[in-house]
């Protein structure tokens, strides 16, 4: 008993170290799974604080981009406006039949990283907004991610550049459908794996979100085809992404919420029993 | 004594402060983020206590990760050179270190330069492994490892002389 205080205490520095470098080890790890509760995220009061004292300044620096991107999506609901008054002019619509399926939440974007094989988001909306996890995150262009992490007044948001990364999609031409993943190498291009060799494919073609997912409503934009490749072993394609987002520069965001997920939920979870 | 405390814990916010907000979000040619929060792990007072020594950086790479979305990487990475930090002072510094007379204020370039290097290269290495975590892509751990040490080592030089003549 007397010999293993005498060692713990001669060896006391080397036993911190293996400890807190066993806790930082094993944080890295869990980090590399998809969805487990973390411990150590930027969802908190904290990190939020500090972020949110300085994006004041910081939102300065975008200001003349953030007014393009406005400015072009003015442009593109106005349009929208236009031919959609035309359409369903004397078409009487009755509201109590329509149900509104995606509710939608303005966010502002606190910190943003891309050049890391792990990217996350932090938003200045928690779960005070209603905020939870697996809601999705768009822009008025195309995707951004789905959120991690959410605490009082922030949450996180997995970004689609992320190794963990894995959503839904599918060709807008036809309804083939895949996975879009990202091999960590560029902020502006993303892979789509698991198209079937029955698609007609062409460079330009733009990628959508598909349906299956509950966390997107269908046919939001992701991108455009820049190359792709068949599969050395298989009968799928390998399709190179651009995406329509820039997303190394991301000022305002949108969260998305499925009214429905919860009688989805209930159903899948029916099915599985 | 209490001023060196006030004078640690000033440059601990600071430095993280300046890492979280400006340096990580630096993405020079895409990717190359300078780290220079480890020069408190740097210049912190040589003592004999090295408990604390390990815990404050271990908190200080915590909270960098914290703000980061890192997992534990910066933790993991600033306790090993805080753990590895008597050996790079012996090797820089030789007989200064052995006499416990070491103020980083006034050092020859020579010798700091080689200390800030060795210590940013194995920062470096570990942030960067653990980082990537992926044996596939060990090119890519030493591009990154290279291209942001220079980045580093070079700023936190700059900042140490900069800051260090005053006092």
């Amino acid at each position: 008993m007397q010999q293993i205080f005498n060692f713990v205490i001669r060896n006391k520095t080397f036993l911190l170290f293996l400890l807190l470098f066993g806790i930082a080890l094993s944080l890295t790890i869990q980090s590399h799974s998809y969805h487990r509760s973390k411990f150590i995220n930027s969802a908190n009061s904290i990190t939020g604080g500090v972020y949110g004292a300085f994006s004041g300044i910081d939102q300065y620096f975008s200001l003349k981009s953030q007014n393009a991107l406005l400015l072009e999506e003015n442009n593109k609901l106005r349009s929208q406006i236009f031919n959609y008054s035309n359409e369903t002019d004397s078409i009487l619509i009755d509201s109590s039949f329509s149900k509104q399926k995606f509710r939608s939440i303005p966010a502002k974007v606190y910190s943003n990283s891309y050049s890391r094989p792990k990217n996350y988001l932090t938003l200045n909306k928690g779960k005070r907004d209603s905020i939870k996890q697996d809601f999705g995150v768009i822009t008025s262009k195309g995707i951004v991610g789905i959120i991690d992490n959410t605490s009082n007044g922030y949450s996180t948001v997995l970004s689609i550049l992320n190794e963990n990364s894995a959503i839904n999609a599918q060709l807008k031409s036809s309804n083939q459908i895949g996975s879009l993943r990202w091999n960590t190498i560029s902020p502006y291009i993303v892979q789509l794996e698991d198209i079937s060799k029955f698609a007609n494919i062409a460079i330009g073609d733009t990628i959508i979100t598909g349906g299956q997912s509950s966390i997107f409503p269908k046919g939001i934009g992701i991108g455009t085809i820049a190359s792709f490749e068949e599969n050395t072993n298989g009968d799928t394609y390998n399709i190179e992404v651009k995406l329509f987002n820039d997303m190394t520069n991301i000022g305002h965001v949108f969260i998305i919420e499925n009214l429905d997920i919860e009688e989805i939920k209930t159903l899948e979870q029916n099915n599985d029993e | 004594m209490n001023n060196i405390v006030t004078n640690n814990i000033f440059r601990f916010v600071l430095l993280l402060i300046t890492q979280v907000i400006i340096c990580n979000n630096i993405n020079f040619l895409g990717y190359i983020n300078p780290y220079i929060y480890i020069i408190f792990i740097l210049l912190f007072p040589v003592t004999n206590n090295r408990l604390v020594f390990l815990l404050v950086a271990f908190i200080l790479g915590m909270l960098v990760d914290m703000f980061s979305n890192s997992g534990g990487v910066h933790a993991a990475a600033a306790v090993l050179l805080a753990y590895t930090r008597p050996v790079l002072l012996k090797f820089s510094f030789g007989m200064l270190y052995e006499h416990q007379a070491i103020k980083f204020s006034n050092l020859e370039l020579g010798s700091l330069i080689s200390y800030v290097s060795l210590a940013t290269v194995i920062h470096h290495l570990v942030l960067f492994s653990l980082e990537i975590f992926n044996t596939s892509q060990i090119l890519q751990i030493l591009e990154k490892t290279l291209f942001s040490s220079i980045f580093t080592i070079i700023l936190s030089i700059l900042l140490i002389i900069l800051f260090g003549k005053r006092k």
